[in-house]
């Protein structure tokens, strides 16, 4: 027993929820789905998809506001001061997934308020975490050039070298932590 | 030999953006009927009760992965029009294992996250908002991204690294994929009494 999972919650916290009621579409089905979009994008744009572009955009605009000459020469943010959100590829694509999730959720009477968590989780803990899980994905997916979509989905069907290190590493990583952490899903 | 359209310009950067958009409500629609806005659905992969998520991205990049040597091989698609991004293999393996330490604590991945948003999940927000701030943070440390790409060894795929054909590498894949759903249903049977009541 870990420290974390023998310690009690506390009753009064608000505890978070899970949404998993409802019917999902077969995985191989939803993944032939996914594929066929992946592949539309090679064969249209021969460029596959992805999601840390769009918020690099949006982040190099922002700093662009305030300090354009350290954004203009900054190695990490150049690329994407040059291409803010509204001619970003990527950003039409996120922001157009974000309507396609909403419109499927709808179908299904899936849209629900809610903070996601195992039985033991409260919502404080969930934000906190959910907060630095991002942080901490995002500096990975600098690192690496691209994410679960950039690398993993695009870069694997490419049989690219580094996408498939990196994706087998996204796996190791999460497993090697899953133990300390399983009070906040299970 | 046509595609990709835009590589051969065939379409131009607004009618590409018009394409994002459409490709994008795929994307999602997509992830979200596969559950995948439910960060407890996308994390019992790791708990191995529900392996959701290698079926759909393992099933996703066997689709693609053959669709793409089928138009190259018949001569469709020119795949020197199809950008790769450079192999850096340190900055790849530990950026990995970051991602890999994201996913599980906060719950989602980039794209994940903004599907979850979608279906009303507000931990789905805020971790986009923590990948925004991580972006931010990883800027402040030019060297890093320097580093990254002073050992970049460029488009390196693994037909080059194992010295074998195209064709024989994607067929290697396919049989491997089948082999991994056969682990992945056995696994669910194996642990469905870590699923949490």
């Amino acid at each position: 027993m870990s420290v974390v999972a023998s310690m009690p919650p506390a009753a009064t916290a608000p505890r978070a929820t899970s949404a998993l009621t409802g019917r999902f579409m077969n995985p191989y089905l939803a993944g032939f789905g996914l594929g066929l979009v992946l592949l539309a994008a090679f064969l249209i744009m021969g460029r596959g998809l992805g999601a840390t572009a769009a918020s690099a955009s949006v982040v190099a605009w922002l700093t662009g506001l305030v300090a354009p000459e350290w954004t203009a020469s900054n190695p990490a943010l150049k690329n994407y001061a040059a291409e803010p959100p509204w001619i970003n590829w990527t950003f039409y694509l996120v922001v157009a997934a974000f309507v396609g999730a909403w419109v499927s959720a709808k179908l299904a009477g899936r849209i629900r308020w809610r903070v996601e968590g195992g039985p033991h989780a409260t919502i404080q803990m969930r934000y906190a975490l959910a907060f630095a899980g991002g942080a901490i994905a995002a500096f990975g997916a600098r690192l690496a050039k691209g994410c679960t979509s950039g690398q993993a989905l695009t870069g694997g069907a490419q049989l690219n070298l580094g996408s498939w290190v990196f994706m087998l590493a996204v796996f190791a990583g999460a497993y090697a932590l899953a133990l300390l952490v399983r009070r906040e899903w299970r | 030999m046509t595609l990709p359209l835009y590589g051969f310009e065939l379409i131009g950067d607004g009618t590409g953006l018009l394409v994002a958009l459409g490709l994008g409500f795929g994307f999602g629609w997509f992830l979200e009927r596969a559950g995948f806005g439910s960060g407890c659905r996308l994390c019992g992969q790791f708990y191995l009760y529900d392996m959701t998520v290698l079926k759909v991205m393992f099933t996703a990049i066997v689709t693609a992965a053959v669709g793409l040597w089928l138009f190259s091989t018949v001569g469709l698609l020119d795949l020197e029009y199809v950008y790769m991004t450079p192999t850096s293999l340190t900055a790849q393996l530990v950026g990995g294992l970051l991602l890999g330490a994201g996913f599980i604590i906060g719950g989602y991945c980039p794209g994940t996250s903004v599907v979850a948003g979608a279906t009303g999940a507000k931990d789905g927000f805020v971790f986009v908002g923590g990948f925004a701030f991580g972006v931010f943070v990883y800027a402040l440390f030019p060297g890093v991204e320097n580093w990254v790409n002073a050992n970049s060894i460029g488009a390196v795929t693994l037909p080059q690294v194992f010295g074998i054909s195209y064709g024989l590498l994607v067929a290697i894949l396919v049989v491997a994929a089948l082999a991994a759903f056969a682990g992945a249903e056995w696994s669910e049977r194996k642990f469905a009494h870590l699923r949490p009541k």
